[in-house]
């Protein structure tokens, strides 16, 4: 695969409920290339979360199509579980494994899904520990952890895939104001490692900061796209001037 | 005094008679051997078939309204059709009458009663285990569900490494209740000519025509085991509960 193609197509994604009657995702058109940092922002009800999930067939889209590097994996002979262990996932509410301590937390998918040995995952698993700053907590239980600890063990546990790109749902709605701040730090993190990353969130300032690209979407299309300066700065539509007027 | 006296001579008599004569408390000690090996081996027969069974239930519900119709689609819908048949007919059936069917009609060629016992009340136990099972499923978190998904587990992996161990923790005691109401069950299994506890005491008060000591002894016998285990539960609960937090 070359270097300028898109790592994810999407082609007029349509998601609909009760057979057409509400439309989650109305017609979704993008191309995310690699090393592309596209946030996603618009009011709730919007399709954000909705286009996020469909992008790991968490969500199936009920039409359009969705390709990841290369392959359509909104097609029914697709493995798509081959492909999302090259997308790494991190949710609002963190779904870390209770049961597990935080290594195993950690170290299972790569462990039974890419055949490594329990040193190498380990080694991996410590490594990126160190760099969110919990190394010391990787026997300790999900259940002992603050919210934004919790979520930095998130995202490690799917990096630990090595994955080609990282889909972010609302990672910081859950938290704490005072601990939103050591996740967003990580995610900047990643981004600087020219990760390519898809995410959904409410935090302007990381937009603004870390975004290569801003989607605003609204009532399940995509009403405006540019960098973060043209939407920020120079709004287009009377839909992002009057969100934006809100938020901001 | 004399009366009292001559009360307390003639319960030592009917000890004497009812349980050391002729070593008859062996039938009691043989049937509580037999009533704990048919207990846990059965149990061990409906943990099996109830978390199979609560795991069709459990997909079928989550997904069946999801799924593309196609072959898949029609498996699982037979294979809950078939689920429901079975949760149906043995919720709604004594299980004395489904030991007999299974001695007489379905396994009248075995000739180990306690095979024919443990397979009666795996069976039966299964049922009652698959729903305890299966509301255990349905409390784990959709998003623990979405979380294995996403790192690329399939369907069964992710039952198996991450909803199945949490569900299994969250039934535990009820799952041990289970097995407290089946140590009692097992006690009609004389109906298929299995000498366990219940059936032990029957026959010494066969022989020696006093129901009394035999039956209050069997009862005092369960009581105490049931005790025992209530015992067990109780404290395995706690300990579930201080390791949540």
């Amino acid at each position: 695969m070359s270097g300028n193609e898109a790592l994810i197509r999407v082609e007029n994604l349509q998601k609909h409920y009760n057979k057409g009657v509400i439309k989650a995702l109305d017609g979704i058109n993008t191309e995310i290339k690699k090393g592309e940092v596209v946030v996603v922002i618009g009011p709730s009800g919007s399709g954000k979360s909705t286009f996020l999930r469909c992008l790991n067939l968490l969500e199936v889209p009920t039409g359009g199509h969705i390709f990841f590097e290369g392959v359509d994996i909104t097609d029914a002979k697709t493995d798509i579980n081959v492909h999302r262990q090259r997308m790494g996932m991190v949710f609002q509410h963190f779904n870390l494994f209770p049961h597990m301590t935080i290594l195993k937390n950690m170290t299972i998918a790569p462990m039974k899904l890419q055949g490594k040995s329990e040193a190498e995952a380990t080694e991996m698993a410590m490594s990126l520990l160190r760099r969110v700053g919990l190394e010391d907590r990787a026997n300790a239980y999900p259940s002992q952890l603050s919210g934004g600890q919790k979520q930095r063990i998130a995202i490690v546990r799917a990096l630990c895939m090595q994955p080609e790109v990282m889909l972010f749902d609302e990672p910081t709605s859950a938290l704490d104001p005072e601990m939103v701040g050591e996740v967003l730090e990580v995610m900047k993190q990643l981004a600087k490692e020219n990760m390519t990353m898809v995410v959904v969130t409410h935090e302007m300032g990381f937009a603004r900061e870390v975004g290569t690209r801003v989607m605003f979407m609204a009532d399940g299309k995509q009403v405006e796209e540019g960098t973060p300066e043209e939407i920020f700065t120079d709004p287009k539509s009377e839909r992002l001037q009057s969100f934006l007027a809100k938020v901001l | 005094m004399e009366g009292l006296q001559l009360w307390w001579e003639g319960i030592q008599k009917q000890f004497v008679m009812n349980f050391i004569a002729d070593d008859r408390w062996k039938y009691l000690r043989d049937g509580l051997v037999v009533t704990l090996q048919l207990t846990f081996c059965a149990v061990l027969i409906g943990i099996v078939i109830g978390v199979v069974i609560a795991m069709i239930r459990s997909t079928h519900d989550k997904n069946i309204n999801e799924m593309h119709k196609g072959l898949g689609s029609l498996i699982l819908k037979f294979l809950n059709f078939i689920a429901k048949v079975y949760l149906t007919v043995i919720r709604g059936t004594p299980v004395v009458v489904q030991l007999m069917i299974m001695y007489y009609i379905i396994l009248a060629s075995s000739s180990s009663k306690l095979l024919v016992g443990t397979i009666a009340f795996g069976i039966n136990s299964g049922a009652y285990v698959a729903e305890i099972v299966r509301s255990g499923i349905m409390s784990v978190d959709q998003g623990q569900f979405e979380a294995g998904r996403s790192l690329g587990f399939n369907y069964v992996q992710t039952m198996r490494y991450i909803i199945i161990p949490q569900a299994l923790k969250t039934v535990l005691p009820t799952l041990a209740n289970e097995f407290i109401v089946l140590l009692k069950e097992t006690s009609v299994a004389g109906y298929i000519a299995m000498q366990d506890l219940t059936k032990g005491g029957d026959i010494i008060r066969g022989a020696t025509f006093s129901p009394y000591m035999p039956l209050f002894a069997v009862a005092l016998i369960y009581l105490a085991m049931v005790m025992f285990f209530t015992f067990l539960v109780n404290r395995l609960e706690r300990r579930l509960r201080n390791s949540e937090r």
